[in-house]
């Protein structure tokens, strides 16, 4: 079987345009890639079912010898609620992304999580454990004897 | 056995609750476990010593021929009566070394009682999974333990470390004991040492279990993390660091050294390790000034001791092993009870502070003389015994020309010496008289915390005089490895053995005599061995790196990440299908013409929606590509396809118009598009790669599709036509079930981002409005409800007073439309019956749940725009919630109704009828079930409408009143 080159293209633009806009930092560009990208696949699970045909309804006549793939289908209509879905989800988050900007000046961006992150801070979380090890360290040290030490005790010891 | 764990499982649950109302006294009431335990297994000790074995085997994992087996034998039996017997008196010493103000009792008492159970499913297992798992967690308990100081830094640290270190060597051993258990074909313990393999596979196999082994029982390089554990609790180390956890390094070298003892690399590691250990835990422990730490120290060294000889492989050596193990875990934990009780009434463990307690405290002084004679090897006691036969048998085998014998028995004697020094040095420094000082003074403490090392110290006297016995009862193990004569006993006559053990001891007391003079040996001398510095610095160099690679890579946020993945995915991907010989045979350039034009006018819609500046622009753009795919599919034969799109298409324009109308028109005003050109690439990349696959993925299929059987199974078991929903409510109906708790998560998900606290009282109902909705008002143009208490004095032809749609008169008049009341007044109920007739006649004609009720939920649409949010109230007075819960129920219950009948999950039964309009209609489960789905997904829209519609509204409102009064982001609004 092969795929119908129309769709191939369209399906590739429809993914390259998408992908282009969802590297975007505002959120709203990056729904809009979503759901190209979305479209697109959806489109490719569609080319999966070869060539078209009559619809998957079983009407008992010759016409059901050239019935199309029904698996596909059944991908996709799940895939296109769920989308829907994720789609709405993800418009709340811009609603309630630029609802708490308009409390900074950030706009409906996504900021860089770890950006101002340093290794001075990364550092001090590690030095705890650091910390940790040296006083079981310390405790295991100060337990060992000393020629000096010992001597003094018993010197003292004598004196007595 | 399996019930003793159980019982164990199941007291340490309810440990916690039982300390809060008995306080200390509950280590009493669980040590009454272990020493059931105890006695179970002293009755089996007939069947045990005449070489018979008890066990029990319960199903588990059959998959993996993983079972819940036990066995016990000889070397079982031993180590079963160890832990119980000892964790019995440990639990009792508890029950008086803490007092009931001790933080955290509870918890402790519960570890510590969870180990004992856990140490005996350990040496009880035969299932070599089962037994790894009670490994590991020993080493979780262990870390619980030694860390019951939480304040403690020193405490933190030691438990970090016996857990990175144990856990380290436990995972090193998984590997072999899955390589070993594949290669043996079987998980059984018992099975996997009688088959006794060889070859190279093997090999690594086994000198990968015994990294485990030497890990667990702190040999070096690993011996370090064992002093650190010194900062537990005493009990502890008496239990864990002497008796029980660090011998399950020695259980399984024992448990393997009958079948697997000539592996190569196996003496090397076990008896040059141990030889090492020996030495090296002898000469720290003869420096310590902390008596704990010297024990700590004499345990590294006595670990060291007990592998060589578990290791060495010959019958004698084997039978002296579990005679040196028993007599270690007696005196050892005697002597960390005795330290212990010092600590506490001296209120120090460095005897530099110490003196006159041997005076002062005499049982305990002579409990401790015992202890300590058995571990410097003085006759008559039962470490004297057991050392005479490691000596005979390591001298026997060393004379047979073995270098590994020679190498043991020198070693050992060496080590020997060292450990009569250190055992005098700790008599003398815990009980000896020291001029320089005072007596210490001791706190009255009652003599029952003596019970425990007392009966341990008699232990140890009446095991020397009760060899013949244990000679009979162990000897089963040692002759599963090999053939020999030596029999234990206190007097063998004069021996080579006698004469090494006298001028050890001799050795040993000299060097006590002279320790001034070592002292200042060991001062000039460089550490020996100090792996904890190893230690230290790899542990640093992983956190250090660790930070280094996440901030990295992880520091660009989302668009950083969908290009790496994007990246990784073209570069993978496009040379597998560039690489690959997969290209189709043929090239279609379209199914039909029309094909062309559509894929034309998607494409450019694509291309312009990337481009566009405006929201409004782009989202109606990127809609046109979505109506397209309504063409295609409806072109193509899927027309559920077209139907179902067609409506999410209109939701969703309608949703994203909700949402937008609130956001600046413009796309990213204050922050500019960056990495144009990154992003072109990677765009037109992927895109192309996808192209690829798609030309690809079609002409490589090779199986038959499973579509010729599809229209069949439809027909014959789901009693449908419409193969699509046929699938999705009965073939299929797990993913849909799936699916629609996906749509919950998400409508959930909505609401709450958009009421953040709660949504009860989100959809405000008209006041009044009940009184209108009387069955007379239904077939006329309702009146103004607000109006209506004025009616008498307002003119009744004055316009606009009468309302098509309730909640309408709520709205302001120039947002009204009169046109869109009455066509929603007028289309509304209608849509309502003909998403109902979708849903039925889905299973044979296109529709469904999904379409239905994405109908309906486009009425609500409808309802709203042209009302508003009183008028969505009115129209669905009902929680969007309990929607979605009914329809999730409804799901949910098809599924496990099918249960009962006896039949799998989400099977369906059917009865037919024939039903004026709809037709014949075979009305079965599955149609019960698509109802789920069709109030799933009207659920979901009313949520969407609830919060992106009239939450919004309400909000915008909100915020337009502080507009007019402040002009600034109102402080109220701020504060919801």
């Amino acid at each position: 079987m092969s795929a119908s080159l129309t769709l191939v293209v369209l399906m590739a633009i429809m993914y390259g345009t998408g992908v282009y806009v969802m590297l975007e930092r505002s959120l709203t560009r990056f729904l809009i890639g979503f759901v190209l990208v979305g479209n697109a696949t959806n489109l490719l699970i569609l080319m999966m079912s070869g060539p078209s045909g009559t619809a998957p309804l079983v009407t008992g006549t010759a016409s059901d010898d050239r019935m199309v793939d029904p698996v596909p289908q059944v991908l996709m209509l799940t895939a296109i609620v769920i989308n829907f879905g994720v789609t709405a989800f993800i418009l709340a988050l811009i609603y309630r992304t630029w609802w708490l900007a308009q409390l900074g000046d950030e706009g409906d961006t996504f900021s860089d999580e770890h950006e101002h992150d340093t290794e001075e801070a990364t550092d001090a979380v590690f030095h705890q454990v650091d910390v940790d090890d040296e006083a079981i360290q310390r405790v295991l040290d100060e337990s060992n004897e000393h020629s000096d030490d010992d001597q003094t005790t018993t010197r003292k010891g004598a004196g007595e | 056995m399996a019930t003793i764990l159980l019982v164990f499982a199941a007291i340490a649950v309810v440990t916690p609750s039982l300390t809060r109302v008995l306080s200390t006294k509950v280590f009493y009431v669980i040590a009454c476990i272990p020493a059931a335990a105890f006695v179970w297994t002293l009755f089996q000790t007939a069947t045990v010593t005449a070489g018979g074995t008890i066990v029990e085997s319960i199903a588990w994992i059959p998959e993996l021929d993983i079972t819940l087996s036990f066995r016990m034998d000889t070397l079982a039996w031993l180590l079963s009566l160890v832990v119980t017997g000892i964790g019995a008196l440990v639990l009792l010493y508890c029950g008086r070394y803490f007092s009931s103000t001790e933080p955290g009792l509870g918890r402790f008492a519960a570890l510590l009682f969870a180990f004992a159970g856990t140490m005996f499913g350990l040496v009880t297992a035969d299932d070599i999974i089962v037994m790894f798992m009670f490994w590991e967690i020993t080493s979780v308990l262990s870390y619980l333990l030694i860390g019951h100081y939480t304040d403690r830094k020193e405490s933190r640290g030691a438990a970090l470390q016996a857990l990175l270190v144990t856990t380290f060597g436990g995972l090193v051993m998984l590997v072999g004991v899955i390589m070993i258990s594949v290669q043996a074909q079987t998980t059984s313990l018992a099975s996997i040492v009688e088959q006794g393999l060889t070859g190279p596979a093997t090999t690594v196999a086994i000198l990968l279990i015994l990294v485990g082994a030497i890990s667990k029982s702190a040999l070096v390089p690993f011996h370090f993390w064992l002093p650190a554990a010194m900062a537990a609790p005493t009990p502890v180390s008496a239990y864990l660091h002497a008796a029980a956890m660090v011998k399950a390094g020695i259980y399984l070298v024992a448990r393997f050294a009958p079948g697997y003892a000539d592996t190569p690399g196996w003496d090397a590691m076990l008896v040059g390790l141990g030889v090492l250990t020996m030495l090296v835990g002898a000469w720290r422990s003869l420096r310590q000034y902390d008596l704990k730490l010297i024990l700590a120290y004499g345990t590294v060294s006595q670990l060291g001791f007990l592998m060589v000889i578990s290791g060495y492989g010959t019958r004698d050596s084997a039978l002296a092993a579990v005679a040196l193990l028993l007599a270690h875990a007696v005196y050892k934990a005697t002597l960390f009870l005795v330290v212990g009780i010092i600590d506490h009434r001296a209120g120090t463990r460095d005897w530099r502070h110490l003196s006159g307690i041997g005076q002062q405290a005499p049982v305990l002084a002579v409990i401790a003389a015992i202890a300590v004679a058995s571990m410097a090897g003085i006759p008559p006691l039962f470490g004297f015994v057991a050392k005479e036969a490691v000596f005979t048998s390591l001298l026997e085998g060393a004379l047979e020309g073995d270098p590994w014998g020679w190498v043991a028995i020198i070693g050992t004697a060496l080590g020997s010496v060292l450990t009569v020094a250190y055992s005098a040095r700790f008599l003398w420094g815990a009980f000896g008289d020291r001029r320089s000082s005072a007596p210490t003074e001791l706190h009255a403490e009652s003599g029952s915390i003596l019970i425990a090392p007392g009966v341990l110290a008699a232990a140890t006297i009446v095991l020397g005089f009760a060899t013949t016995p244990i000679d009979t009862v162990l000897a089963p193990y040692a002759d599963s490895v090999g053939e020999g004569g030596y029999h234990l006993a206190l007097w063998h006559g004069f021996e080579p053995a006698l004469g090494i053990s006298a001028v050890v001891v001799l050795l040993g007391l000299l060097l006590f005599r002279w320790r001034l003079p070592v002292a200042r040996l060991q001062d000039r001398l460089p550490p020996v061995i100090d792996s904890s510095k190893g230690y230290w610095a790899s542990t640093q160099a992983v956190d250090r790196v660790s930070a280094k690679v996440t901030l990295f890579a992880q520091r660009g946020g989302l668009v950083q990440y969908l290009s790496t993945i994007l990246v990784v995915f073209v570069l993978t991907l496009g040379t597998i299908a560039l690489l690959g010989r997969a290209w189709p045979t043929e090239i279609r350039l379209w199914d039909y013409p029309a094909q062309l034009a559509i894929a034309f006018i998607m494409a450019t819609a694509a291309i312009a929606a990337a481009r566009a500046k405006q929201r409004m622009t782009a989202v109606l753009l990127v809609g046109v590509t979505g109506f397209g795919l309504v063409a295609l599919f409806a072109l193509h034969g899927a027309p559920d396809l077209a139907l179902t799109q067609a409506l999410v298409e209109t939701i969703t324009v309608v949703v994203f118009v909700l949402v937008l109308r609130r956001l600046p028109a413009k796309i990213a005003q204050r922050n500019a598009p960056v990495h144009r050109v990154r992003r072109i690439v990677i765009g037109s990349l992927t895109g192309l790669v996808m192209g690829l696959i798609g030309v690809i993925a079609l002409g490589a299929r090779q199986a038959e599709s499973i579509a010729a059987e599809l229209p069949r199974l439809a027909v014959e078991d789901g009693h449908g036509k419409n193969i699509v929903n046929v699938m999705l409510v009965d073939i299929r109906a797990w993913d849909t079930m799936g699916e629609i708790s996906v749509l919950v998560v998400v409508a959930t998900g909505i609401a709450s981002l958009l009421f953040v606290s709660q949504r009860g009282a989100a959809v405000p109902r008209l006041s009044g409005a009940r009184r209108r909705r009387s069955p007379s008002l239904r077939s006329r143009v309702v009146a103004d409800p607000q109006l209506a208490d004025r009616e008498m004095e307002v003119p009744r032809d004055s316009v606009g007073r009468h309302s098509w749609l309730i909640g309408g008169r709520a709205i302001a008049e120039a947002n009204r439309s009169i046109l869109l009341e009455v066509l929603v007044r007028l289309l509304f109920h209608p849509a309502i019956i003909v998403s109902i007739f979708l849903l039925f006649v889905g299973h044979n004609e296109p529709g469904g749940g999904f379409a239905g009720g994405l109908l309906a939920g486009l009425a609500l649409v409808l309802r709203y725009l042209a009302g508003g949010r009183y008028e969505l109230g009115e129209a669905v007075p009902i929680d969007a919630g309990k929607v979605l819960g009914v329809g999730l129920l409804l799901a949910v219950g098809t599924a496990i109704g099918s249960l009962f009948f006896g039949a799998e999950a989400l099977s369906s039964a059917y009865f037919s009828a024939d039903v004026p309009i709809l037709g014949h209609l075979s009305f079965g489960t599955s149609s019960i079930f698509d109802i789920g789905v069709y109030l799933v997904v009207v659920g979901l829209a009313l949520d969407i409408l609830r919060s992106l519609g009239a939450e919004v509204d309400r909000q915008q409102e909100e915020a337009d009143i502080d507009d007019e009064s402040t002009d600034e982001f109102s402080a109220s609004e701020v504060e919801r």
